[in-house]
């Protein structure tokens, strides 16, 4: 897992380095997309450990040629010569601006459709391209802002026969998304070639009193996220470690308890305590008995006495 | 002194040690639990009163409960309650002393000994194809010496002997096309008669011979109008049917292998032409009993298939079977309802004139129309013939009339019960009396005259009963007014029958019942069905002299797109304040946390095509709703299609009349479950009244974890389509279960998880920031429970003590669902020995107690676990650290002790529902559990720690207490004195 790890960090730097290069030479700043590049083992193995992080997200930034064609939901299943039956899959995301507009293209998911021996296919590599607002959809949004309404999206839920059943249909306030641009964060999970959801909305914190923002750029800055289901915790059978459980309960049994001296011996040490205090208010007290002593000789009498009773007593 | 600190030192020790106890003594039953035994609504009754020196009848139930009732006061001898899916057909008496069951569709046969219900066989009859299922008991056909039962089920005709069960002969019947109607056995003969029809035409006869099950004959005969299925049997070789269109009487006669067709239009006998018959199912001899618009009709069935008609009723009405009361004589009941009367009229079966017996009863309108009516004969002191009459009633309830009196009744209908809603009592010093239950100065005196009776030892046994009434009346627990401990309350619950039931919760008597007007069958409303029952008002602070209410929604059948019902009723008098219906569809009921100044809750009622409609309509409802308006969404599940949906609020509905208080709404997000390998089995969220109490967990090492506390979480369960059967139906690999937390306002799914190789049925509960579930695990061959909880990460870094100084933390922002959650979830499973009916969690005032599940087992009792065993941070080693905070060593499943069962004894049979309720006091939860039974008793989880227990003496105390100054005195004295002694010495 780790080499594998290192060589695909490998590959992304190789890529980071394209995209930087890309980003450095183009001039115009139309639009930027991330891209999440994932493990090909990470997902879809069935039966096997999950992986302890899916949100491996890795921004990156580049700029498509100006002329790329923003058409509706294609799914073009190249087959490539690839032994492993590897296919590109495309589908596309639709947007739109509060309850009258109707859905239109906002940007196309390309993704890698791995088939598996046994029969399953999952996606993989999935990549996104947003297209940049036009001048309309610009005011449209802008609207939205003013209204705090929703800024609706949606994809279809079957990655090869869209729409499949449904659309899978995801909302946000408006006022969540402008920060320096627009930023956006797709989590979307699959089950197989299904989408079952997408969960679309700010990367950070959208704090309740929505303020009304205007975006200084009108670009996205896209992160998207693939997840899979985990697999739950296996629960624990004892049947073999019943017996290493009572060996460890016998070595506890032999093995007393480590407690604090405290806890040990408080019983001892409160009347040692008491004792002490004691000792010590006599301690105090006997000087000023004995000033007071000097003064009065009263009590001091007293004792003689006393000791003179008894003294009447035993005889 | 040290003498009197010892005392005080021994009784310290004793009251801690007498708190720690957790389950009750056998003294303790019943001090503060209440269970109740019902049966159901009455479907078939059959007497035995011969020879028997405690009288019963023995019925059976909708509820599939089999019960054998004392006669004299309507109790239960024994009961045996069948499973949800096991209806019972047809119940007889067979050999004076074995009751016979038939039941499943007439696949399985049992007999139960009649003196005490033990089972004495059962027997499982398999067939080909579902049919009617008939039960007859012939009285002295006799194979091998053996008593027959005759079945006939899933087309097959069984002989079954009565003594062992065993089945003597069987004779498929259903290979030759006949649905069999009626089974006949003439009296004396060898000879059965299986009657029925063949296609919608054909009316055809079985012979069949009684000891060997061999065909002896078959005919048939056409008729070309066709039948309309129902036949009703006159005489032992005549029976009438009716055409296709309901509008021909047929009488048939089929003696001696001969079938004879004849026919009678509905309308020459009479008047109405356009009406439609229906026949009833009563068995009388020679007559028919019809139903005919809302007139029942009584036809004579002569020979040669004359009809005539003997009498018309156009009362609401109920007609007995014929009994056989004497040699040849035959009786039969009729039950009418005249004002707020009933008539029972028992007639001779072939003189129509003569009346056998003719009384009337005083009936609770809140009972309704009498449903059926059961007779039974028996010979009275003067040798002459008596009669006494069963009737069960709209409302589910059994009434026994006997000398025009009313000997006992029960109230069947709280063995359905379909919603639970609590309401306060009445506050003690404004004296408002709920029901007449406090009683006025004569019968304050009368009851001191009566106590007054008891001491001096004068009082009859009659004032002693009476005496003992009123002290238990009197007794704290059953008191008509709120306590300070809230532990007095009423519970109100709605059963099927639509009756409204108050029940207190100090002894569980019926305070008021309300037979629900708008849930009755008019002609708007065809078959109401009550659906759920909703706070509506709960008055407090400055509304105080306003009574509580609640809202009852209904539907007018059964599709969700059926019209609703709504109607509010008063808690305090049990009257009807408001009914609206039929309105809109009814698809879902939000309350909202909003109420107007009344303190009337808001509530948004979801119809079929989406729309939203807010009630009360009132303009102040309106005012509040507009300000949240942006605020409020819910979502809905769609188990077939597997899709869920959150809605928000668009905008005023555009219909062709302006509705203020109608919303349209808009789909807001959705999330498609792929068909082909997920379905939703469960939906699971939060309680909305649930209270918590801290929002930390501080866990062992001074670390706080925050509880990601959010009102608007959804536990979704899928499973594999294959997998949605029963258990065992497919193997580990092919089945699964995903569990999914979705947050309801933006769709988020928050946390995802599949368990593979488990199946459902998945039972869940969901409580502050946690889930259990409970499901069924294929590969361990074991049902499994685990848990869910959700922390939030955002607000970790709070930890920093010097943040809160500075004011630099974010526990005070708004908390909004369109930030990106920063959760972590922790997750355990452990196997659990039982499986599960529901599962409910214990609620508290503050919620500063901890939690108990509440595990309705299938041998319908109450578990009570603690939350402590079901922690995601168990483990096998717990450092001392964790052992310290309370985390038990992790194990693989949970420890069942024998004294954790709330329902300690008993069995709340059928259970289907538990109800927690908070009481004022914080450690106390009261928890109602209701199926064919009833079951309420108080619980504290972490002990009462809030109070003394009850048995707790304060005279000891005050004795002690006392004891101890007058010792500090005595001792004072006694030192004084000795010193003044040794002064002057």
């Amino acid at each position: 897992m780790r080499a594998k790890k290192l060589r695909f960090s490998h590959s992304d730097l190789f890529f980071l380095c394209i995209c930087f290069s890309l980003l450095v030479s183009s001039p115009s700043l139309a639009f930027q997309s991330d891209e999440l590049l994932a493990d090909d083992e990470e997902f879809g193995l069935e039966g096997g450990r999950s992986p302890p992080d899916l949100d491996l997200s890795i921004p990156t930034r580049f700029s498509p040629p100006p002329s790329q064609p923003t058409t509706r939901a294609h799914t073009t299943r190249k087959r490539s010569s690839d032994p492993d039956s590897d296919s590109k899959v495309q589908l596309s995301l639709e947007h739109a601006f509060g309850d009258s507009s109707d859905f239109s293209p906002a940007g196309t998911f390309t993704a890698r459709l791995k088939t598996w021996s046994h029969g399953g296919q999952t996606l993989t590599k999935l990549r996104f391209s947003r297209n940049s607002f036009t001048k309309t959809e610009e005011q449209e949004f802008k609207k939205l802002l003013e209204a705090d309404d929703f800024y609706r999206i949606r994809v279809p839920s079957d990655v090869l026969s869209p729409p499949g059943r449904d659309y899978i249909i995801s909302s946000v306030k408006a006022r969540c998304l402008p920060r320096d641009g627009l930023d956006e964060h797709f989590v979307i999970h699959m089950d197989g070639v299904n989408i079952l959801a997408v969960n679309y909305g700010s990367p950070g914190a959208c704090p309740y009193p929505r303020q009304l923002k205007l975006p200084a750029k009108w670009s996205f800055n896209s992160h998207t996220v693939l997840k899979n289901s985990e697999v739950a915790p296996r629960t624990l059978s004892f049947a073999e470690e019943i017996l290493g459980g009572e060996n460890v309960e016998g070595e506890e049994g032999v093995k007393p308890l480590e407690r604090p001296f405290w806890a040990k011996y408080w019983m001892y040490l409160i009347p040692l305590g008491l004792i002490v205090m004691n000792a010590i208010t006599q301690a105090m007290n006997m000087p000023e008995e004995q000033a007071a002593g000097q003064s009065a000789a009263q009590p001091q009498a007293a004792i003689p006495r006393g000791q003179g009773g008894t003294a009447v007593r035993r005889r | 002194m040290a003498m009197a600190i010892r005392v005080f030192l021994l009784l310290l020790l004793f009251l801690s040690s007498s708190n720690l106890t957790f389950s009750l003594y056998e003294d303790q039953v019943g001090l503060m639990d209440w269970h109740q035994q019902y049966i159901g609504k009455v479907k078939h009754a059959v007497f035995h009163t011969q020879k028997a020196g405690r009288k019963r009848v023995v019925v059976s139930t909708e509820e599939n409960v089999v019960a054998s009732l004392d006669l004299r006061h309507g109790e239960i001898f024994w009961r045996h309650v069948l499973g949800t899916n096991d209806a019972i057909d047809q119940i007889d008496i067979a050999l004076g002393k074995y009751v016979i069951a038939l039941s499943s569709e007439g696949s399985i046969l049992r007999a139960w000994n009649l003196p005490d219900g033990q089972m004495v066989w059962e027997s499982f009859l398999p067939g080909s194809k579902p049919s009617k299922a008939l039960l007859s008991i012939p009285a002295n056909l006799k194979v091998n010496k053996d008593n027959v039962i005759l079945t006939y089920s899933n087309g097959c005709l069984h002989a079954v002997s009565s003594i062992d069960g065993e089945v003597l002969w069987k004779k498929e019947l259903a290979t030759e096309g006949i649905e069999v109607q009626q089974l006949v056995h003439p009296l004396g003969s060898d000879i059965i008669y299986a009657v029925g029809f063949v296609g919608s035409s054909q009316f055809d006869v079985y012979q069949i011979n009684a000891k060997n099950g061999e065909l002896l004959k078959h005919d048939s005969a056409a008729f070309s109008s066709g039948f309309s299925g129902e036949m009703s049997l006159v005489s032992s070789d005549t029976l009438v049917a009716l055409d296709a269109t309901r509008s021909i009487l047929v009488p048939i006669n089929f003696r001696d292998g001969e079938i004879t067709i004849h026919q009678a239009h509905v309308s020459d006998l009479f008047e109405d032409s356009s009406a439609t018959a229906v026949i009833l199912p009563s068995k009388l001899t020679g007559m028919v009993a019809l139903k005919i618009s809302s007139i029942i009709v009584f036809i004579k069935v002569a020979d040669e298939g004359k009809l005539e008609v003997v009498d018309k009723i156009d009362h609401a009405a109920a007609v007995s079977d014929g009994i056989l009361f004497s040699e040849d004589q035959q009786a039969f009941g009729l039950v009418q309802h005249v004002g707020s009367k009933i008539h029972l009229t028992v007639k001779l079966g072939h003189d129509w004139s003569s009346d056998l017996l003719k009384e009337s009863f005083e009936m609770d309108h809140q009972r309704g129309l009498v449903h059926k009516v059961f007779i039974n004969n028996y010979i009275r002191t003067d040798r002459s013939y008596g009669f006494r009459a069963l009737i069960v009633m709209e409302d589910h309830s059994l009434l026994l009339l006997q000398q025009g009196a009313v000997v006992w009744s029960r109230e069947d209908g709280l063995a359905s019960i379909i919603d639970v809603a609590t309401s306060e009592l009445p506050v003690k010093n404004d004296g408002v009396s709920v029901a007449k239950v406090e009683h006025n100065l004569f019968e304050w005196l009368k009851g001191h005259i009566l106590k007054l009776k008891g001491t001096l030892m004068l009082a009859s046994p009659e004032d002693v009963a009476a005496i003992q009434r009123i002290r238990l009346k009197s007794s704290e627990k059953s008191k008509m007014t709120r306590d300070h401990n809230g532990f007095r309350k009423l519970l109100i619950v709605l059963t099927k029958a639509g009756k409204l039931c108050a029940l207190h919760t100090g002894d569980g008597r019926i305070v008021w019942s309300l037979l629900l007007h708008s849930l009755h069958k008019s002609e708007a409303c065809e078959s109401p069905t009550g659906l759920n029952v909703y706070q509506w008002q709960v008055p407090h602070h400055h509304v105080m002299d306003e009574n509580p209410s609640i809202l009852v929604v209904g539907r007018c059948g059964l599709s969700p797109d059926a019209p609703g019902i709504l109607s509010i009723v008063d808690t305090y008098t049990g009257k009807e304040l408001n009914s609206l219906g039929p309105v809109h569809s009814i698809v879902q009921i939000i309350p909202l946390p909003f109420t107007d100044p009344t303190e009337q809750r808001l509530h948004l009622l979801i119809d079929a095509d989406r729309r939203a409609h807010l009630y009360p309509r009132t303009p102040e409802a309106i005012g509040i709703f507009q300000r949240e308006f942006a605020n409020i969404y819910w979502y809905s599940v769609e188990a077939d299609s597997g899709i869920i949906r959150g809605h928000v609020l668009k905008s005023n509905c555009i219909l062709e009349v302006a509705d203020e208080y109608c919303f349209e709404t808009k789909d807001l997000w959705s999330i498609v479950f792929p068909s082909e390998s997920e379905k939703i089995i469960a939906t699971v969220t939060r309680k909305l009244n649930e209270v918590v109490h801290t929002q930390a967990k501080v866990i062992a090492d001074q670390e706080v974890m925050y509880k990601y506390v959010s009102k608007n979480l959804l536990f979704v369960a899928t499973v594999a389509p294959k997998a949605i059967g029963e258990i065992g139906s497919v193997t580990p690999e092919e089945s699964w279960l995903v569990v999914y937390l979705i947050d309801t306002v933006t769709g988020r799914i928050l946390h995802r998880m599949t368990h593979h190789g488990s199946q459902g049925p998945v039972h869940a509960v969901f409580s502050e920031n946690w889930v259990v579930y409970h499901y069924f695990n294929l590969r361990a061959h074991r049902y499994e429970m685990s848990v869910i909880e959700i922390y939030d990460q955002s607000r970790a870094d709070n930890k920093d003590v010097w943040k809160l100084v500075l004011g630099k933390h974010n526990l005070t922002s708004p908390i909004s669902s369109y930030s990106r959650p920063e959760i972590i979830t922790k997750s355990q499973s452990y196997f659990f020995t039982h499986s599960v009916n529901t599962i409910a969690v214990t609620s508290t005032a503050k919620g500063i107690t901890s939690k108990q599940l509440l595990i309705g087992t299938i041998g319908d009792q109450v578990l009570a676990l603690d939350k402590r065993f079901l922690d995601p941070r168990r483990s096998i080693n717990p450092t001392q650290a964790e052992r310290e905070e309370g985390i038990i060593p992790l194990t693989d499943s949970f420890p069942i002790i024998p004294q954790s069962y709330v329902t300690h004894a008993l069995k709340v049979e059928g259970l289907r529902g538990i109800v927690t309720v908070p009481t004022k006091l914080e450690s106390t939860t009261l928890i109602f559990s209701y199926g064919v039974d009833l079951y309420f008793t108080r619980l504290a989880p972490s002990k009462t720690y809030d109070s003394l227990t009850e048995d707790f003496s304060y005279a000891l105390l005050l004795i002690t207490i006392v004891a101890l100054v007058v010792a500090i005195f005595v001792t004072w004295v006694l030192s004084e004195r000795k010193e003044l002694q040794e002064k002057w010495r």
